[in-house]
């Protein structure tokens, strides 16, 4: 493929909620299960924690993807903040693709504590999509 | 079933049978203040009023073509801390009363003790356009109206608006299809509004030739509307559709943040964009230039734009205002607007609608979306 970039090395953000995908990542590491470097987690207490605002920040600020990690549906600790913040990354993503910013560069994940395995995967695949995305091309204007 | 009675329009014209109804409801305490639109005693401009005073009615303009401010925005800060135990009559345009709907929704206003009077609404222009129009002669409210009709003086927001119809009024003041210098509609929408209606000895069901040529009327502008939205839609894609164009469409944008100011739904005491989340020392600012190589001041301008839909676009109710504070006169307007049909579509909700249709991003459902987490 012509239009992917040469030894490009993507950059995404991870928003981990503490009581899933973030123990899933430590489940992953003490497990010694091997994943791409490309994540830049942050561990939040919950994934409705990340408001959209961090997201964009992210995405604005140069980061090539963001991840955000939430619990599986009737898992989230505080009851039901996994399901808000999919609504909200919804709208995020609506108010993107209404403008063709690149959406697609944004992932909700639901991943459960005991997931090492899943986290892994999903660092792969995520890296994997970006890599064949290319930069953000936010990163080519500095007068955002 | 709502209740319409027609009201005669005399010798004296539209404005001064409304003024006549206006007064009534003070005049008789069926209301103790009424929100309404009055001419300044200094210039010629119409501002929203609160009155308790019968004879400053006389300078009420309730369908002066104007709206310097939301109407909403101005219940918000009368309400928020309280609503009064005396009884107001506010005087209401569509856009104005489906923002303090979604403002009640978000515990920003109260709408106890209020008589909500909604108006067909014809459109506003830009209140320097008002004013320019209005130096050289005011002339009467039907001449305004039918001149507002034959020519595209008002906003561009009023222009591509479908919600010309309040929907949520306790009473309406039904003007379309009508023949204005003979006789209007006055609706009454809920028991309250009935009871007024009864107080003020408006009795007797109108003529239902006259309720049903307004509810063709309606569709047939609902129609042209939608249409014309449809198109400026286009229009407004064409300039922000895309990285490059969106950036050279917020080119323009000096971050004076006026569109968010004056906006119904951006309510926050302190936005987050004022925050100490977004100070930073000058080191920070050195470490972002030095990425690029240099860095737009003040910063943060497309992330103030993209944020602001975020937090309101689901409650955007496209009244205007933003893009009349705009001093670069961005198209901001229908940014907002065009984003804001697309993620209220999503979640089936129209602003305003109804206080009982909840917040799409207060609710959720167990099972729904789920396209954004399976792959």
């Amino acid at each position: 493929m012509d239009n992917v970039e040469k030894d490009f090395e993507p950059v995404f953000v991870g928003f981990f909620c503490n009581w899933c995908t973030a123990t899933a990542s430590d489940v992953a590491g003490t497990s010694r299960m091997q994943y791409p470097v490309n994540v830049r987690p942050i561990r939040t207490m919950c994934s409705s924690s990340v408001d959209p605002l961090y997201v964009l920040r992210a995405l604005l600020g140069g980061a090539d993807g963001v991840m955000i990690g939430g619990c599986t549906p009737g898992d989230c600790h505080y009851v039901s903040g996994n399901l808000k913040e999919r609504r909200r990354i919804v709208v995020l993503k609506t108010i993107l693709n209404t403008l063709d910013l690149e959406d697609k560069r944004i992932w909700l994940r639901w991943i459960s504590a005991a997931e090492g395995r899943k986290y892994a995967n999903t660092m792969i695949e995520i890296t994997g999509k970006l890599k064949a995305m290319g930069h953000n091309p936010i990163k080519d204007y500095w007068s955002i | 079933m709502a209740k319409s009675v027609a009201l005669e329009i005399g010798e004296e014209g539209l404005r001064e049978a409304l003024n006549g109804l206006l007064k009534k409801l003070l005049a008789m305490g069926v209301v103790d203040a009424l929100l309404v639109p009055l001419k300044v005693p200094a210039g010629n401009s119409v501002v929203q009023a609160l009155v308790t005073q019968v004879d400053m009615l006389k300078d009420a303009y309730p369908l002066a073509p104007v709206m310097p401010v939301n109407s909403a925005r101005i219940i918000s800060s009368m309400t928020r801390l309280s609503s009064s135990e005396k009884k107001i009559g506010v005087v209401i345009r569509p856009c104005e009363l489906r923002a303090l709907v979604e403002l009640v929704k978000l515990k920003q206003a109260s709408t106890q003790n209020m008589l909500l009077i909604g108006i067909d609404c014809f459109g506003t222009m830009s209140v320097n356009e008002y004013d320019k129009f209005a130096q050289e002669h005011i002339p009467s409210t039907a001449g305004f109206l039918k001149l507002i009709g034959e020519n595209s003086i008002v906003r561009e927001a009023c222009q591509v608006c479908e919600y010309f119809s309040p929907l949520t009024a306790d009473i309406t003041i039904g003007l379309i299809g009508m023949d204005l210098s003979k006789e209007i509609l006055i609706l009454a929408n809920t028991a309250e509004g009935e009871e007024v209606l009864q107080a003020l000895g408006m009795e007797g069901e109108a003529d239902s030739g006259v309720s049903s040529r307004r509810d063709e009327a309606i569709s047939q502008l609902s129609a042209e509307r939608e249409k014309k939205r449809d198109e400026f839609f286009e229009r407004t894609n064409a300039q922000v559709y895309g990285l490059e164009k969106l950036l050279t469409t917020l080119s323009l944008c000096i971050g004076c943040h006026n569109c968010r100011d004056v906006c119904p739904m951006c309510y926050c005491k302190e936005c987050f964009i004022d925050s100490p989340t977004f100070e930073w020392g000058a080191d920070k600012y050195l470490e972002w230039a030095t990425k690029k190589g240099a860095l737009r001041m003040p910063t943060d301008t497309l992330l103030f734009h993209l944020t602001r839909l975020q937090h309101m676009v689901t409650s955007c109710v496209g009244c205007g205002m933003c893009q009349e504070a705009c001093p670069n006169d961005l198209p901001v307007f229908g940014l907002f607007r065009m984003v804001g049909s697309k993620v209220q579509k999503v979640f089936d909700y129209v602003p305003g609608r109804s206080v009982e249709d909840e917040l799409p991003l207060v609710i959720y459902k167990e099972r729904e979306l789920e396209w954004l987490t399976n792959y």
